[in-house]
């Protein structure tokens, strides 16, 4: 596919790193020259210094025969002008990025009379990623698929559920419950396990199964799965905003930590029923002070990384609060790791993904579809879902005949509502969505997991 | 919350209470009377439970602002029930309520009694309730931080709640050294009131406790008629100490560092003075036709100004019968009330003198609304928050005012007595008018009434917020 990216910002960077390696023509359009500097040294890609609005530069960027324009410029309105150009005059797809809460209520509005295809909000994105890890807090990342029916959870494993050196093949009747071992994180490594894989405690596993199974499978290793109650957020941005209001929905008490008065003041408008705290997030007695000790939870939002990670280093010393730590720049994941951060939640891989989602569906036109895709396993491997449309190879050709590719799993086949947990007789028919977990990089197709 | 830290504040108090026991436990020795059992129980009581308490220091001692509001309105509560024990037991109040009615009453140095004739009590029992005055007087948590060395910096909180006034000055960098020097200064006048009255004639007995019920500003008196059977000499020494119990502690710190200057230029302290005189003037001119002579009408007149407004509650005669302006000015007087930072109560000259400064201010932000004006105090600039915190606390104060208006009226009483009644408790008083005037006691209430009336003076003690804390959910929500 040929795809333009406007805005060659963090998000922008990301995307096109993400879409060349699965093989798309990417021209990157930015108005400064500086940031593009990057493109031509690191990315296979075609820079073009512009604006991404003018009609002129555009038709250098071979706009007419583009699939698709992702607009993600600092501007909402340059990024909505930008999809509105290229819908009307070549009729393409377009993906613009707009954060302004205040479009927010007319997201769907815009979308529809703008003719745009996908309008991406990254904090609303990470703040309903952040609401679910906390509606079930036991798990460190919670992916969703078949809307919300089938979650991918990925949570450590504990001395205290005694499942050292157990294998896989061992779990389902140690936890009397039917969950699928998507993956397992040890170290630096990462595994798609088969049967014999034996556990051991510290290592990160993830797991397929529906809610209900999950909460059960948590319950009956012994790890607390009750929603929080309450949550304190340090650093009051868009995100905070977003993430109080849908905490404030299901119910939990909210205190934001904000160190700008006059945010704290637009704050206590926006969020009436939140406790609003003027004062510095890292001054340890005013966290202590507004009883860090006592919290369900505990979300670092602050713009520097580096505070984020030190608050979350403080509470995890000072509480047993679910800890969520917010990470712009992901140049030292590894390390972090390594440190007990709780669940880490970098919004611009989250865009990027939503945004490369949408890429893989619209690529799809033979048969089957990507629904969804997340990255997993420290981004070494993926989960797709495929939705199956209609007859091919593999439909109803039990599981055990198929001859998959190596490192890839069949995690879970989603059929009218009941979520199965494939076995070697099973078979994929018409009309399933199928979750598939691999470290094989660009599926495009259901097609794509047999040997070729 | 840290929940050990403030048990064992409790429990410090609790230990602080049997020690005071000791007194009365003295006098009923000396007196030779049974009643000193009461005391020796209560004691021993306190001793169990404070001790238990206390044997283990918390190893978290961290102590927020919640945590200090909480300590010391829960310490009021129970050192108040546990004060109430040694009248029961001995039987000189029959009622649960009525003997906490009175304990309250002493320990927020209210002097509102519910006791018909103090004169048949035992003297040790007699002694307890003036001393429950002295000890609620300065505060038992101030108390507390001048004995003990808390660990943590907060104790700041413990005393901001306790003592009386919109903001507490340090007089020294440590809180401690603050407490040392405050009841030092406490303890040193009370002394000195006592060798002048026990030289004026009154017997030691009589000297002390009218003493105690002086220096907390209380006002329990050890006779039916108060002091009015004292000679005149005793009535004026009694009026002066009144008056100075009534003034800012930092001021005698000051004069005592030898800082005239400043010592003499506080305008609450100023304002404090003008205000007595010229009430003591007018109430003079107006009730000479009563007692005959200026000079008896003027020493009246003072002794009553001064007991109203220290909150003190002794009488020398039955102002109750006084011409209606003259009650009326009493009535005010209660409302002013004496400083900040002394032992007296009502709303504080000073937060009166705040008040009616932001009102003048309004009035000017009307003509010239873009006006920058802040409000001076002391020659300082008084700061926002307390300005808003003052005019919250009147709102408060109001509120519960007249919530408990509504609530004695269920008794059926004249409005008169209520009002006053609430008045004199809600300021720590103890007399109003009518039928709790001076020669009138509280008894007549029924007991809902009685616990309301037990509220106001802790909530007036306590200066209503730190009370009120105690009913909100945050306070006691885990998070």
């Amino acid at each position: 596919m040929k795809i333009i990216i406007i805005g060659c910002g963090k998000v922008g960077y990301a995307l096109a790193e993400g879409l060349i390696q699965e093989n798309h023509d990417i021209t990157i359009i930015d108005s400064s020259a500086e940031n593009m500097q990057g493109v031509t040294e690191e990315l296979d890609a075609m820079p073009i210094i512009g604006n991404g609005a003018s009609i002129n530069t555009l038709l250098e960027a071979g706009a007419p025969d583009t699939n698709l324009l992702i607009a993600v410029t600092g501007s909402d309105e340059l990024n909505l002008l930008c999809c509105l150009i290229a819908k009307k005059q070549w009729n393409c797809h377009t993906v613009a990025r707009v954060r302004n809460p205040a479009y927010n209520k007319e997201i769907e509005l815009i979308k529809s009379s703008l003719g745009i295809s996908m309008i991406i909000n990254p904090e609303l994105a990470a703040s309903a990623e952040i609401a679910r890890l906390l509606r079930f807090p036991s798990a460190i990342k919670i992916d969703t698929f078949a809307k919300g029916r089938v979650e991918l959870l990925k949570f450590r494993l504990l001395p205290e559920f005694k499942l050292n050196q157990i294998t896989i093949a061992e779990l389902p009747r140690r936890a009397k419950c039917d969950v699928l071992v998507a993956g397992v994180e040890r170290g630096e490594e990462a595994f798609i396990p088969n049967g014999n894989f034996v556990l051991q405690d510290g290592d990160l596993l993830s797991i397929i199964a529906s809610p209900q199974n999950a909460a059960a499978f948590f319950r009956n290793i012994g790890l607390k799965t009750n929603q929080v109650k309450s949550c304190m957020i340090v650093g009051g941005g868009t995100i905070a905003v977003y993430l109080a209001r849908q905490l404030l929905e299901m119910k939990i008490r909210v205190v934001i930590i904000e160190r700008n008065e006059r945010r704290c003041h637009e704050l206590n408008e926006y969020l009436p029923e939140a406790t609003i705290i003027h004062g510095d997030g890292t001054n340890r007695k005013l966290l202590l002070e507004e009883n860090l000790e006592g919290v369900e939870s505990f979300v670092t939002l602050t713009n520097m990384d580096e505070e984020n990670i030190m608050l979350s280093l403080f509470a995890r010393k000072n509480s047993k609060a679910k800890l969520i730590t917010k990470i712009n720049r992901m140049s030292f994941d590894n390390i972090l790791d390594q440190l007990d951060l709780g669940s880490i939640i970098y919004p611009k891989y989250i865009t990027a993904d939503y945004i490369l989602q949408y890429g893989r569906a619209m690529q799809n036109s033979i048969g089957s579809n990507v629904e969804t895709l997340y990255h997993i396993l420290d981004n070494k491997a993926e989960a797709l879902e495929f939705c199956i449309l209609k007859e091919s190879s593999i439909v109803g050709v039990p599981l055990k005949d198929l001859r998959l590719k190596r490192n890839l799993l069949l995690g879970c086949i989603h059929r009218k509502g009941k979520v199965i947990i494939p076995r070697g007789n099973d078979s994929i028919k018409v009309g399933d969505t199928v979750i598939v977990v691999t470290t094989q990089k660009g599926l495009d197709n259901i097609q794509d997991i047999l040997e070729k | 919350m840290n929940y050990r830290i403030i048990f064992y504040i409790i429990g410090w108090v609790l230990n602080i209470e049997a020690a005071f026991m000791l007194l009365p436990i003295l006098t009923g020795i000396v007196y030779g009377e049974s009643a000193l059992w009461a005391f020796v129980w209560t004691g021993v009581l306190c001793l169990a439970i404070g001790g238990s308490l206390t044997v283990k220091k918390p190893k978290r001692q961290y102590f927020y602002v919640k945590e200090g509001y909480v300590t010391v309105s829960l310490c009021w509560i129970i050192l108040s029930v546990m004060g109430a024990l040694p009248f029961l037991i001995s039987g000189s109040i029959r009622h649960p309520i009525d003997a906490l009615f009175e304990t309250v009453s002493g320990f927020t140095t209210t002097g509102a009694s519910i006791l018909p004739a103090v004169e048949d009590l035992p003297k040790c029992v007699l002694l307890w309730r003036s001393f429950t005055h002295w000890i609620g007087g300065m505060g038992v948590l101030v108390f507390l931080l001048s004995l003990l060395k808390l660990a943590g910096g907060s104790h700041m909180n413990l005393m901001k709640a306790e003592s009386p006034g919109p903001s507490v000055t340090k007089l020294l960098p440590k809180v401690h050294s603050t407490a040392k020097i405050l009841y030092g200064i406490y303890f040193a006048i009370t002394i000195l009131q006592i060798l002048v009255l026990a030289v004026s004639g009154m017997s030691l007995f009589d000297a002390i406790t009218t003493s105690f019920g002086t220096a907390g500003t209380g006002g329990f008196g050890i006779k039916n008629d108060s002091i009015a059977s004292y000679s005149p000499l005793i009535q004026v020494e009694v009026t002066v100490f009144m008056i100075l119990f009534g003034v800012n502690f930092n001021v005698y710190f000051l004069l005592l560092l030898r800082k005239w200057k400043q010592a003499f230029s506080s305008e609450e302290v100023r304002w404090y003075f003008i205000i007595i005189l010229a009430s003591i003037l007018f109430i003079g001119w107006n009730i000479q036709g009563i007692y005959g002579s200026f000079g008896t009408a003027l020493r009246h007149s003072a002794f009553q100004v001064g007991s109203i407004i220290t909150t003190t509650g002794f009488a020398t005669t039955d102002f109750n019968c006084w011409p209606e302006v003259s009650r009326t000015i009493l009535v005010l007087l209660m409302f002013i009330g004496a400083c900040a930072g002394s032992t007296g109560g009502g709303i504080k000259v000073s937060r009166i003198i705040i008040l009616l400064k932001s009102s003048r201010k309004e009035l000017s932000q009307y003509l010239h609304p873009r006006q920058v004006k802040k409000i001076h105090m002391d020659g300082k600039p008084v700061d926002r928050e307390i300005i808003r915190n003052i005019n919250v606390f009147m709102v408060i104060y109001l509120l519960i005012f007249s919530f408990s208006m509504l609530a004695l009226a269920l008794d059926g009483t004249d409005l008169i007595t209520n009002f006053t009644a609430i008045a004199a408790t809600l300021n720590n008083i103890g007399p109003g008018l009518e039928l709790v005037g001076p020669t009138g006691n509280f008894s007549l209430f029924s007991s809902p009434s009685k616990l309301v009336l037990i509220f106001d003076m802790l909530a007036g003690r306590l200066e209503i917020f730190p009370l009120l804390l105690l009913f909100v959910r945050d306070t006691w929500r885990k998070f």
